[in-house]
């Protein structure tokens, strides 16, 4: 297999050509990473204030408020809002770069990131007052739902057109997978919001029971397979081998990798169900095909981190370099303990317990926001072409941010699988030790510590916020010369 | 030029690639639910007392959905002896087979209430819907005492028992034309509660039979 994009050379000339097209786009991709940074900090906010009402519940202070309607607040404020606009803002720039061409229609962009804000905007309204089709991550109603699609089909048009554009012979990899993430983000926006409008702000499913459960977890999964991951190691093949200044390791790996994934994710939804009145064979099935995962998901870990092997010193001063090599480190884990608790006899002790958000959480906080993190560190500078404004701010925000993630997943195993083991405990007479109450006051001092993660989290955030805003107020300035003088 | 190299060079090629590889599971998962017989329990005469809900078990559970009472309660009971000592018989397909969307839930913060109809008193739902702690000191469930002021919209009960009948559920004229009077002048506290006591009622199970096979 020939294989031109890999070889070195031809990778300086695709991904790290330091002629500019001056006609690139670069408006946009800095308006999606400027909105990226505002929506993690307003994400880890939400997230952290209810972390908190569950260790205190007289946190819950209003209807408006309370737990059950932040949730679906925190979780699409995260997944859509921080990881859509990272995900945009990423593809619109990988694709110019990697196609020599600029962005097939500009107005096509701008209508993509009003659009996507009025989706935002729209949810920050519509979870407060409860206007919920009540699926998970899928509760904004239809009204919203039908400018989701649309915004996203902008999205994905653009994107194909500018690649269909390109001046380049082949299709880099990293556009592969975000081509995947938009195809099948599209099949599952589209079938699982399938409703019935009663009103502007209430509609009914047009599935009901057994199906609807399929159908929401075949959705529910693959936001994570699909949104969190294929569209996220878009951003891993192009930012690691751009910021380590090296080929990817492995051309034969990555396509593997791909298709693999393509294939496989697709059918993990039904092990959400494990035990339910799902018929036994579907999730079966699932957890048959999630085990088999391990393979593509390690492989993809492994060819981001073979691509820095023999210059793993580069790890001690580069510090983005850092978010991204720790981001797959916590790929690699979160996809190897995913498919452990698809098993039969694991997920009967982890489904319905804190095990699962903290699987969720190592895949969100170590892996997605910390590539993410990562590749606008790197974006920002690039873009305003100016040095960051405080590299002490990035590494603390660094060593905060992975602490934070530790605290919170360490927090959230141990309240698991205590939880797991107290709902199941029963005595030599066959009764049950445990009444549910007393399960909820033993998890009250993780939940705590669980906050408490969160709030470094939040804290990491906001330094970020600050750090690109002062470094995008700097650029240009003479203070970015003297920067990079500090620097070197 | 192999196949692969064909696509990369190709990007409606790839895309159509794509487009079908990422559809394969998703179909052969879901497609033959809809087909297969046993997907859903069949149900002797004796056991089958599954009805939609009514006007006002409806209200209380559009009440439910939109409070996000799924995000901590789950409503699906596994086959496991702690949880048969718990909350009862394990849940059968049938009995959620009129809920749009599905309440399964995926957390238990709380307990589950897929049986916790007549588990408890309409007075004791009531106070600990008002102010969990009032009764559970250990709870973390948020206060809900404003269910008692809001009354429900009955203009709105009708039309949503049309749309659930058009994606299936058996409503009959009698239901519609009752809906708005069935609801008038209640409170979302009545309708929650009315919700709650329903759940997990509506099959008499034989003892011993194995729902699934």
């Amino acid at each position: 297999m020939t294989n031109i994009l890999f070889k070195s050379k031809e990778v300086e000339k695709v991904v790290g050509s330091s002629s500019e097209n001056p006609n690139y786009n670069f408006g946009i991709v800095k308006a999606f990473a400027v909105c990226a940074v505002v929506y993690l900090v307003v994400g880890a906010l939400v997230g952290d204030i209810i972390a908190w009402q569950l260790s205190f519940p007289a946190l819950n202070l209003n209807e408006y408020l309370s737990f059950g309607r932040l949730r679906p607040l925190h979780t699409n404020a995260v997944i859509f809002a921080f990881g859509g606009c990272t995900l945009m803002a990423t593809a619109f720039y990988v694709v110019q770069r990697t196609c020599a061409v600029p962005l097939w229609s500009n107005r096509m962009a701008w209508f993509t990131f009003w659009g996507w804000n009025l989706v935002i905007v729209a949810a920050v309204i519509s979870f407060p007052m409860g206007w919920t089709q009540g699926k998970e991550y899928a509760e904004l109603e239809w009204p919203v739902d039908i400018l989701i699609a649309v915004v996203w089909l902008s999205y994905m048009f653009n994107f194909i057109m500018t690649i269909a554009n390109r001046k380049t012979s082949h299709i880099y990899v990293a556009n592969w997978f975000f081509l995947g993430m938009m195809v099948m983000i599209t099949y599952l926006h589209v079938v699982n919001s399938l409703a019935i409008p009663v009103t502007m702000t209430k509609s009914y499913s047009i599935f009901s029971g057994v199906h609807d459960a399929m159908i929401q977890w075949w959705w529910g999964h693959n936001a994570v397979g699909f949104f969190l991951t294929a569209g996220f190691l878009g951003i891993m093949y192009y930012f690691i081998p751009k910021q380590a200044d090296l080929p990817i390791f492995s051309y034969r790996l990555s396509v593997l990798h791909f298709w693999a994934l393509m294939f496989g994710y697709v059918w993990l939804g039904a092990h959400h169900l494990q035990y339910t009145a799902l018929p036994d064979w579907a999730g079966s099935l699932g957890a048959a095909v999630s085990i088999a995962m391990i393979i593509p998901s390690w492989g993809g870990a492994i060819n981001g981190l073979m691509t820095l092997s023999g210059a793993w010193s580069k790890l001690r001063d580069d510090y983005v370099l850092r978010f991204l090599v720790v981001s797959l480190a916590f790929y690699a884990m979160s996809t190897f303990e995913g498919p452990v608790m698809s098993l039969k006899t694991v997920n009967a002790l982890s489904h319905y317990t804190d095990w699962t958000i903290g699987h969720v959480h190592s895949g969100a906080l170590g892996w997605v926001a910390m590539v993410s993190i990562g590749a606008i560190y790197h974006l920002v500078t690039r873009l305003w072409k100016t040095d960051i404004h405080s590299v002490p701010l990035v590494n603390s925000h660094f060593w905060i941010h992975t602490i934070g993630t530790v605290i919170y997943i360490c927090a959230m195993w141990v309240s698991g699988i205590m939880q797991g083991l107290m709902w199941r405990a029963t005595d030599d007479y066959g009764n049950l030790v445990y009444s549910f109450a007393e399960t909820v006051v033993a998890m009250h001092p993780y939940y705590v510590l669980r906050s408490v993660g969160g709030l470094l989290v939040l804290l990491g955030a906001l330094i970020m916020l600050y750090n690109i805003v002062m470094t995008i107020r700097g650029a240009g300035q003479p203070k970015a010369v003297a920067a990079q003088a500090a620097r070197a | 030029m192999t196949f692969q190299e064909k696509l990369e060079k190709n990007i409606w090629g790839l895309l159509i690639m794509v487009a079908i590889v990422v559809s394969i599971g998703g179909i052969v998962e879901i497609v033959p639910l809809f087909y297969l017989d046993n997907t859903v329990e069949k149900l002797t005469k004796d056991e089958d007392s599954i009805r939609p809900y009514t006007a006002l078990e409806l209200e209380g559970r559009d009440v439910y959905i939109r409070e996000g009472c799924y995000l901590c309660h789950s409503q699906m009971i596994r086959p496991f002896r702690d949880e048969k000592e718990r909350y009862g018989h394990y849940s059968l397909a049938a009995e959620s087979k009129y809920d749009h969307p599905f309440q399964w839930g995926s957390k238990r913060t709380g307990p589950d209430l897929a049986r916790v109809g007549g588990k408890y008193s309409d007075a004791w739902q009531r106070q600990h819907l008002r102010a969990p702690r009032s009764l559970v000191p250990e709870s973390v469930m948020p206060n809900y005492a404003f269910f008692d002021k809001n009354i429900i919209d009955d203009s709105l009960t009708e039309r949503k028992m049309r749309a659930l009948s058009k994606v299936g559920v058996p409503y009959t004229d009698a239901d519609f034309a009752g809906a708005a009077a069935a609801v008038h002048g209640k409170s979302e506290m009545d309708a929650v509660v009315a919700y709650l006591q329903v759940l997990g009622t509506m099959v008499k199970f034989e003892k011993g039979k194995d729902y699934r096979e």
